[in-house]
């Protein structure tokens, strides 16, 4: 059991890379972005492709990155230059994504090279061989990753080019007024956030040892899942803390999924639970407020009985 | 000294379609340095598409602008930005809600300036922001990092004022700024704009649907009908000008009696 929470914890946290991705266009630029589910394939088959090659992990891991930040660059491209809306933009990169991914694997799965007889080549592998555990190895690396990234785009928010950006997110007409070229905003922050769901995809692919053309589908929902998990359970407004519940919200969202797993759910059924849950999460305010409304009658009622 | 000059410019919306539109027609209009003309107009005259060809926010079929020397003609709104300084009619448009007023001025500070990586803003210019808020005299200043979604219209409209203006413009645009809201807080915006229009020596140009406030303010009064400017009042005659005097000069110039229209404007 102790195992299966380990093991929840550093999926959790390898995603929430994920989740901040999905935060950034979601929240922060008000613009769903779904090709989220192209780019983590994108990430996690390039980084299987160059490690299974024979490349270090490392860079094989950064070009992933690369490779995810053109795919925000397609959908901004496609949505700030050819006018095209934004949900349609990412169901373009994210169909045209899945072709793309078979070139670059050249088959619908790959699987990486062995290192040894109980480790595969990855990320990891210099931990594991410093004596750490696999387990311990990952929930190490990748707190250090999402601790660097998770600083690196706090930073970014603060500074002069992070400030327009939200700005662009808030009132596109009005930062357009203060001399900010707002589709430059938008293709690069798409690249950015890409950048990091691509990054996401491609440490999970070497954490899981392969990569596979679906291991994307409905990532924009665990996203979301993980971003109103945070947001419901931890009401907190700076802006540092925010994105430090949004890996707690990732972490608790792969809880979730392995308890109800642990339960006896079939696998299959999970995405039917998943987008149940996104649902139920995204009309709590609308329920809330209509029991503080029928509450309130009810108050308003006795009152004037007495 | 030419602080704006359009010459000649046309435009037509929806060209080749049953809903064509000729909005504006060899539309010619120069502002001095320091002139503070009203635009008024029924509605369609063209003085709102006026406004936003010299914004940039719709590009002419024909005829150019110049700011201050500079030809705009082509460039785009965030280029042109640079140059001029505006405040919107929805008090929502000027202002970002959710980014605190301290977040709104530092975005306006960098108006026509190289964006970075440098912080967003710097102590410095907080005691700059601080000095230009008091001048409202609404408080403002001792809530720097309030969000600007917890203001109200009018308080919104008198920092977009400020805004517009941190960044000294070349022409400062107004358009219909007191529109959206009450009676109230109407003039007080209005005269906000006033003095710091007056402080600054700003060229400006005001277009209102309101025609009291066309002739009470500025040194100019340019009317618009069907797409062409058919008044320019400035000087004296300005200074003196009373609601009936303008209707004559109207029924004058137009061949047809002051129309129903143009009688909404009073």
């Amino acid at each position: 059991m102790e195992l299966i929470i380990q093991g929840a914890i550093s999926l959790g946290l390898l995603w929430s890379l994920m989740t901040i991705g999905v935060f950034m266009t979601f929240r922060i630029l008000n613009m769903p972005d779904l090709s989220v589910e192209g780019t983590v394939i994108l990430g996690a088959a390039t980084a299987a492709r160059l490690v299974s090659n024979g490349h270090n992990p490392f860079m094989a891991t950064i070009m992933a990155a690369l490779v995810g930040s053109i795919g925000g660059f397609v959908t901004g491209f496609l949505h700030t230059k050819l006018k095209i809306p934004p949900i349609l933009s990412g169901i373009l990169t994210m169909v045209a994504s899945y072709s793309i991914v078979i070139r670059i694997m050249g088959t619908s799965n790959i699987a990486l090279p062995p290192h040894g007889p109980t480790r595969v080549v990855s990320v990891f592998t210099f931990l594991q061989e410093m004596g750490l555990t696999r387990q311990t190895s990952i929930m190490v690396f990748a707190a250090i990753v999402v601790i660097l990234m998770g600083a690196a785009y706090y930073f970014f928010c603060g500074t002069e080019i992070g400030s327009a950006v939200r700005a662009t997110g808030n009132n596109r007409q009005m930062v357009a007024a203060q001399g900010v070229n707002t589709n430059a905003m938008i293709i690069m922050y798409l690249m950015i956030s890409n950048g990091f769901v691509a990054l996401s995809g491609a440490l999970v692919a070497q954490q899981q040892g392969f990569a596979s053309v679906d291991m994307g589908v409905g990532t924009i929902v665990v996203g979301l899942a993980s971003v109103i998990i945070a947001e419901v359970l931890f009401n907190v407004r700076r802006f540092w803390a925010r994105l430090l519940t949004l890996v707690a919200g990732s972490i608790i969202y792969r809880l979730i999924i392995t308890l109800v797993l642990e339960l006896g759910m079939p696998a299959t059924d999970l995405r039917l639970f998943l987008a149940i849950t996104v649902v139920i999460a995204l009309t709590l305010p609308l329920i809330r407020e209509k029991l503080v409304k029928a509450f309130e009658k009810l108050k308003a009622r006795g009152g004037r009985s007495r | 000294m030419t602080m704006l000059n359009v010459a000649h410019v046309d435009k037509t919306f929806n060209t080749g379609t049953p809903l064509e539109s000729h909005v504006l027609r060899s539309v010619n209009m120069s502002l001095h340095k320091g002139d503070y003309a009203t635009i008024i107009g029924g509605n369609g005259a063209g003085k709102s598409t006026l406004m936003n060809i010299v914004a940039g926010t719709h590009l002419p079929d024909s005829g150019t602008i110049t700011i201050d020397g500079h030809n705009v003609t082509k460039l785009p709104e965030f280029k042109r930005a640079a140059y001029l300084g505006r405040v919107f009619q929805d008090p929502m448009v000027g202002t970002a809600a959710s980014m605190n007023i301290e977040e709104n001025l530092a975005l306006a500070y960098r108006r026509g300036k190289r964006r970075g990586f440098r912080w967003y803003i710097s102590s410095k210019e907080r005691d700059l922001y601080r000095e230009r808020l008091s001048d409202l005299e609404l408080g403002l200043e001792s809530r720097l990092t309030d969000k600007v979604g917890l203001l109200s219209g009018g308080q919104r409209q008198a920092l977009a004022l400020i805004m517009a203006t941190l960044q000294e413009p070349r022409v400062l645009l107004l358009d219909e700024h007191t529109a959206a809201l009450d009676p109230k807080t109407a003039p007080k915006v209005l005269e906000i704009g006033n003095k710091i229009i007056k402080k600054y020596n700003l060229t400006t140009m005001m277009v209102t649907h309101n025609m009291k406030d066309a002739i009470r303010h500025g040194n100019r009064l340019i009317m618009m009908k069907a797409g062409q400017i058919v008044l320019d009042i400035s000087g004296g005659e300005k200074k003196n000008l009373t609601v009936e005097h303008l209707i004559a000069r109207f029924n004058q110039v137009s061949d047809e009696d002051f129309d129903d229209d143009a009688a909404l404007l009073v």
